[in-house]
């Protein structure tokens, strides 16, 4: 057998806990009330376009771009806005939202709900132009879960050029199936959108990454891509966290190194798309459906029915807690997320947003940190770090406020996998203190532009 | 013999030429340094607290006379040494001193366990920058006192404590410099330099939730829910209302306290005040009752 590629350096093999990968989609039941966060991306949050008592259809747009890095918010019910309010977002802070009282299910007529597949092929009047600007109308982020616009990354900056797109198909993070359930009941939908988007992006050229731990969706993509999708090739990849990560899968896929931040994979010639974002790409473009769905695993060791779920966004996470058997007894951590890059919720009253593929409850010790012991200097952490740089030292300078330092020793390149306190024997909060240090140095990298352009 | 003598001699002629490159370059590179900057560091109290907003105290004192030299050093004011310290710099300088009132840190957070309940536990890092870039904390409040004493850290005179039993920090008004070191280090701004005023006497809003009321009571007993009771209260148009909170001038406040009297939730403390003559009675009261 060939030699599985993967990224070069570092990287850590937690236990996999795919509870609910054999476990086909259900739709989630509508919720009573539905939320949706002004600000479920990166960039300017939007901004309302209904008043409180208006009537409003499931796919309406209730609030426009913020800005030129911004998304619209489309509502995934249909009833009548509630209030324009605050609510609690997966931060525990309050944030602006808008609140919808469900009443029934009215869709807009423009959206096709057929099953039929529309291939590119049969649409060859579409230009890229359209396309991006139809993702760009449909409000389509990245569906990983950092949530970047979709249309920029698809419009690549002055200086570089685009040369192939690379699907994140890894789901790398333990316990998450909501990607692999994707992949596995809409290939073919997720290969015309892979095709939308190499159109998108002008390239004649396109990966897709699957994680070895996922045969089954290896085996029906290859199938599927030699009865004619020529252009994409299907590359299985040695499980190994954090491959996910856009560099390391670049670093996987292609063998190309992303140079330290500002650049970004299209830098080397690379698009990063998720295959949730495809699927998302092949609605919006072809069946005119914005983004309102999205699937999302829940899941769970104590959980007494994990499952994965077609969710409509601005569902109240406690809703599909309940759907699943309710909060297990005891000491429960809620993650929107996985367990290495989730977020850990305050409350459960958190909706789903464009970027949750999973809500990960960890219960009884694993909800609980282990007490840290001072460094033993075993340089682990060194060594499991996916972006060659020094954890420890990070972490020990980031705590002193030692900002020079840290910014000396790239601490920007950080990309927050959490390799590092995984591993870290003593388990000492090393992400904890390198994330305080790499938000500081951000701000002080962003002052000093600042003043420089004056 | 002869050996010695040129050793003697050579070495002797390197000396004499290193002693003329040394003093010619003592005299031609001379650096001139102002000595009144000597002076005014000697004044400072040498905390190197960045209070004043200079790095240290040679900053200040460098500051002090560039200022000087210009007309005035009005504005500047080392927070650490306070009037006296500032006084006696003028003097040294010739100058003017305006007397800027002595102000102190206040902790604006009347959250306490009892008060505020905790809804979640966290379990990270335990320091308030992380835990507030984590989240709203371990309580509903997503505005108040994350208890984990940065400010404590931060403080160079030992002028902030815990209390391990309101959960809050408080401040030792006779340590305290208002140097501001906390009030830089506490990711929510909850602390504010205020005016000591008289004896000590102040009245402030000790909360900075600005949530809606219903949200905020909540979250927090004793938050302020922005009713503007205090605002129509007040004679001295001293309060205002901001995104559902109140705010104090201080500039303004006359110490009536009025408006303590009437808020709902006792978000509003005045601290430092004799004790009321009611309170008397109601003991004398509850007294007799039990005498009878």
């Amino acid at each position: 057998m060939m030699k599985l590629r993967t990224f070069k350096i570092g990287g850590i093999h937690p236990e996999e806990n795919k509870l609910t990968s054999d476990m086909p989609t259900k739709m989630a039941e509508l919720p009573k009330q539905a939320i949706f966060p002004l600000s479920q991306h990166i960039g300017a949050p939007a901004k309302p376009v209904v008043n409180k008592g208006d009537k409003v259809k499931v796919g309406q747009m209730i609030a426009e771009a913020g800005g030129f890095v911004s998304a619209p918010v489309f509502s995934s019910v249909s009833g009548t806005v509630f209030k324009i309010d605050t609510s609690f977002d997966a931060t525990g802070y309050r944030k602006p939202v808008i609140i919808i009282n469900v009443e029934g299910d009215e869709w807009e007529d423009t959206i096709d709900r057929t099953d039929k597949l529309e291939k590119l092929s049969d649409h060859a009047e579409l230009t890229s132009e359209q396309i991006v600007s139809r993702i760009k109308a449909a409000g389509i982020t990245g569906m990983g879960g950092a949530g970047f616009p979709t249309f920029i990354k698809l419009s690549p900056p002055p200086g570089t050029t685009a040369q192939f797109v690379i699907i994140n198909g890894v789901e790398c993070e333990p316990y998450i199936t909501s990607d692999y359930r994707l992949m596995m009941e809409h290939p073919d939908e997720i290969l015309v959108g892979i095709d939308l988007l190499m159109k998108a992006a002008k390239v004649n050229l396109g990966f897709i990454g699957i994680e070895e731990n996922k045969p089954e969706a290896i085996r029906l993509f290859e199938q599927k891509c030699k009865d004619g999708y020529a252009k994409i090739e299907v590359v299985p990849l040695k499980q190994k966290y954090p491959q996910g990560g856009e560099k390391q899968l670049v670093d996987a896929v292609v063998n190309r190194q992303v140079p330290a931040p500002p650049a970004i994979p299209v830098n080397v010639g690379a698009i990063v798309q998720n295959v949730g974002t495809a699927f998302a790409v092949y609605e919006a473009v072809m069946k005119h459906k914005p983004l309102f769905e999205r699937y999302t695993t829940v899941t769970g060791k104590r959980l007494a029915n994990p499952g994965n779920f077609l969710v409509r966004m601005g569902t109240p996470m406690s809703q599909l807690i309940e759907a699943c058997g309710g909060m297990p007894d005891g000491d429960n951590k809620v993650l929107a997320g996985g367990p290495m890059m989730g977020k850990a919720l305050t409350t459960t009253d958190v909706p789903i947003c464009k970027g949750t593929n999973s809500v990960t409850i960890l219960s009884g010790k694993d909800a609980r940190r282990t007490e840290p012991q001072p460094c033993i200097r075993c340089a682990k952490c060194v060594s499991v770090c996916p972006m060659g740089l020094e954890p420890f030292l990070l972490a020990t300078a980031s705590a002193m406020h030692k900002w020079e330092k840290v910014e000396q020793e790239d601490i920007i390149s950080c990309i927050e996998c959490g390799s590092c306190q995984f591993t870290c024997p003593s388990h000492r909060p090393l992400l904890d203190n390198i994330r305080l240090g790499k938000s500081t140095v951000m701000g002080i990298i962003k002052t000093r532009n600042a003043a420089n352009k004056k | 013999m002869n050996f010695i003598l040129i050793a003697v001699i050579v070495l002797g002629i390197i000396a004499l030429v290193s002693a003329l490159i040394l003093y010619v370059c003592s005299k031609k590179f001379a650096v001139h340094e102002d000595p009144r900057l000597a002076e005014v560091s000697a004044l400072l109290p040498q905390a190197n607290c960045g209070g004043c907003g200079f790095p240290g105290c040679s900053g200040m004192a460098d500051a002090l006379v560039k200022a000087a030299d210009k007309g005035s050093i009005e504005g500047l004011m080392c927070p650490v040494g306070g009037s006296p310290v500032m006084e006696q710099v003028a003097d040294l300088l010739g100058m003017a001193v305006a007397n800027a009132e002595p102000k102190v840190a206040v902790v604006r957070c009347n959250g306490s366990c009892e008060f505020r309940p905790r809804t979640t536990e966290y379990s990270g890092l335990r320091t308030c920058q992380a835990m507030n870039a984590c989240g709203a904390g371990e309580t509903a409040c997503g505005f108040g006192c994350l208890g984990c004493g940065d400010c404590v850290s931060a403080c160079q005179f030992g002028a902030i404590r815990m209390n391990q039993e309101t959960g809050l920090p408080e401040v030792d008004e006779d340590k305290c410099t208002a140097c501001g070191a906390c009030v830089k280090a506490c990711p929510r701004h909850i602390i504010e330099l205020r005016k000591k005023g008289p004896k000590g006497r102040r009245v402030y809003v000790s909360c900075v939730n600005k949530d809606k009321g219903p949200v905020a009571m909540k979250a927090c007993k004793v938050s302020c829910i922005g009713c503007g009771k205090c605002e129509k209260e007040c004679p001295f148009g001293a309060i205002t209302i901001d995104g559902n909170l109140s705010y104090i001038d201080p500039d303004r406040c006359r110490l009536c306290r009025k408006c303590e009297k009437v808020c709902p939730t006792h978000a509003i403390v005045a601290v430092n005040f004799p004790a009321p003559k009611v309170k008397v009675e109601e003991t004398a009261e509850v007294e007799q009752k039990t005498e009878a």
